[in-house]
């Protein structure tokens, strides 16, 4: 197992911030868990704490980011997100180069439960027209996608990740594409379609269908916002079926941004996987299970979605 | 201006008239044509409804034209219901939302600290009615250890809000006794008069280890006899007749 994309956050924007006088990380009293005390620890000078006021911390990235540094905020999505009128007003009215950071996205968290799960960041961030949303599937994409973040300028951006340690997917010498999907996994019947913690469990999926004698594409989606409408109508295009998995709630994630690039095309049908209710406590790998986000529940799904959709077409 | 637009909100414009207009002719160092001039002095204004008043010394300061003023309210304008930053440079941030800006102010005075190139002070006028939002405690408790001492803090405290009276909906005070106590050096003046403002607005550059909050008080509406003290002005627009009679009233006094 790799591990989790707060920790190669955490490590790459330490190791960067030499090389990035600009950028400065506010914290809520939570760095040790977002993995901000290295940056803390080697610029004490750029480091602000805040405190337990998520809302001001949203308010002063602001003003700092308009006088041109490049904050990087970081909590649990749930935390920072939520402070979405903060957000809303003085981050992406303003155009604001802030960093919005979410650790603890998902139930994949485990034992503490719904209030630090955060499953309707997605849908929030997702909702301000210029906020840019990355969500890495393993360390390496965490690596480069704080790397693009310090040098990005284009106005305000989210980054989701995860507590838990996920599967190492790419190489050494990945390249980061922003705004391009990647294809992981190549197949006709169905493509997966997933994002963070779950593309890992979707290429676990793909090889037991394989198994089963069906072939499964897998595509990471990287970049929610904005998100590759290209791939998704070529994927449309080439499977005709198209399942979407993620540790979020079904309303606004992945699977809507998905859903709203394919909604004027005729070719594909769309089937939204995620959580659904409110989260609770568990370990992350009983409740990934619970919820089929884990490879046999994926798996499960989209057996379920390929028979039922044939026999729709009488095939 | 307001009545041109139809709608808007007069009472919390004419309260910090005179507060607004010594910021933009004595005491800010700005560049007209230069609103993106790094080493100018950051000037927000919280309670976003009262931005009739800004827009009117930006164009008597000759950063906008003042025929545009007529433009308030109107599509594709950039003078905004509410400040638009990115529309209006001139306005250093959006704001509106009430409890919001003194957190944004703190933003600016706090990267103004890391900026080895540029010295400038940063100024936040707040409404009453808006530090009912905790936000704005958040930021004043923030100010407090930072020891933000170019940030300074104004009260326009007109004693009026929407739906009535600050006292009667949710009391502010001992208003001054709370920013001590956040770790602020606190001024108190009659925001009405020029002298105790420009005195105010200069005594707190002497401060080096506090941010500072000047008190003014106020009086909503003041100037036109029929809109001084009453919620009814908060938010609506004068008939022509209406602004007739004001403007005598505001020229004789």
């Amino acid at each position: 197992m790799g591990k989790a994309t707060r920790a190669a956050f955490g490590e790459t924007l330490a190791r960067i911030g030499a090389q990035h006088p600009r950028v400065v990380v506010l914290d809520a009293d939570l760095a040790s868990s977002v993995q901000t005390k290295k940056f803390a620890d080697a610029y004490p000078e750029r480091f602000f704490q805040i405190g337990i006021a998520e809302g001001n911390m949203v308010g002063v990235a602001a003003g700092m980011a308009l006088c041109g540094l490049t904050p990087f905020i970081a909590s649990f999505a749930c935390f920072v997100t939520g402070r979405f009128e903060q957000i809303r007003m003085s981050v992406g009215y303003n155009n604001a180069n802030v960093r919005i950071v979410g650790t603890h996205s998902g139930i994949g968290i485990g034992e503490d439960g719904y209030s630090q799960m955060g499953l309707e960041d997605l849908a929030l961030m997702r909702s301000l027209p210029n906020m840019v949303v990355l969500q890495p599937a393993d360390a390496i994409e965490a690596e480069k996608a704080t790397e693009f973040l310090a040098d990005y300028n284009g106005g305000p951006a989210y980054l989701r990740l995860t507590r838990q340690n996920v599967a190492d997917l790419n190489g050494d010498g990945y390249r980061f594409e922003f705004g391009k999907g990647v294809e992981l996994r190549e197949g006709n019947d169905l493509a997966i379609v997933a994002s963070g913690a779950c593309v890992g469990e979707a290429m676990a999926a793909a090889e037991l269908l394989s198994k089963r004698g069906l072939s499964v594409a897998v595509v990471n989606i990287h970049t929610i916002k904005p998100i590759d409408s290209d791939l998704l109508h070529r994927l449309a295009s080439r499977c005709r079926r198209i399942l979407t998995v993620e540790d979020h709630g079904i309303v606004g994630g992945l699977g809507s941004a998905v859903v709203e690039a394919l909604s004027e095309c005729r070719e594909v049908v769309v089937r939204v996987h995620g959580v659904r209710g409110y989260g609770e406590s568990g370990t992350g790998v009983e409740l990934f299970a619970k919820h089929g986000l884990d490879a046999d529940g994926i798996a499960r799904v989209a057996a379920e979605f390929i028979a039922r959709d044939s026999d729709r077409h009488g095939v | 201006m307001i009545h041109a637009a139809g709608s808007g909100h007069p009472g919390g414009s004419l309260s910090a008239a005179e507060l607004v207009a010594c910021l933009y002719f004595r005491v800010l160092r700005y560049t007209v044509g230069r609103p993106d001039d790094p080493s100018r002095d950051r000037f927000l204004i919280s309670k976003g409804h009262g931005v009739p008043v800004v827009y009117a010394a930006l164009a008597r300061a000759g950063c906008i034209p003042v025929d545009e003023l007529k433009s308030l309210r109107r599509i594709d304008s950039r003078l905004q219901g509410h400040p638009d930053h990115v529309r209006l440079p001139y306005v250093e941030a959006a704001t509106g939302s009430l409890g919001q800006g003194l957190s944004v102010a703190l933003g600016m005075a706090l990267a103004e600290r890391l900026d080895v190139k540029h010295d400038y002070r940063t100024y936040c006028l707040l409404g009453d009615g808006e530090l009912q939002a905790g936000q704005v405690w958040e930021a004043a408790m923030a100010a407090g250890k930072f020891k933000t001492s170019r940030l300074t803090a104004i009260v326009d405290y007109n004693k009026v809000q929407l739906d009535g009276h600050v006292r009667a909906i949710m009391d502010l005070e001992p208003l001054a006794d709370k920013f001590a106590a956040f770790g602020w050096h606190v001024e108190q003046i009659d925001g009405h008069c020029v002298e105790s403002v420009l005195t105010a607005l200069e005594a707190v550059t002497a401060q080096s280890e506090k941010p500072s909050v000047i008190i003014a008080h106020t009086v909503k509406g003041k100037g036109v006899s029929f809109m001084e003290d009453t919620h009814a002005w908060h938010g609506k627009a004068p008939t022509t007749e209406e602004l007739e009679r004001a403007i005598a009233e505001l020229e004789a006094d």
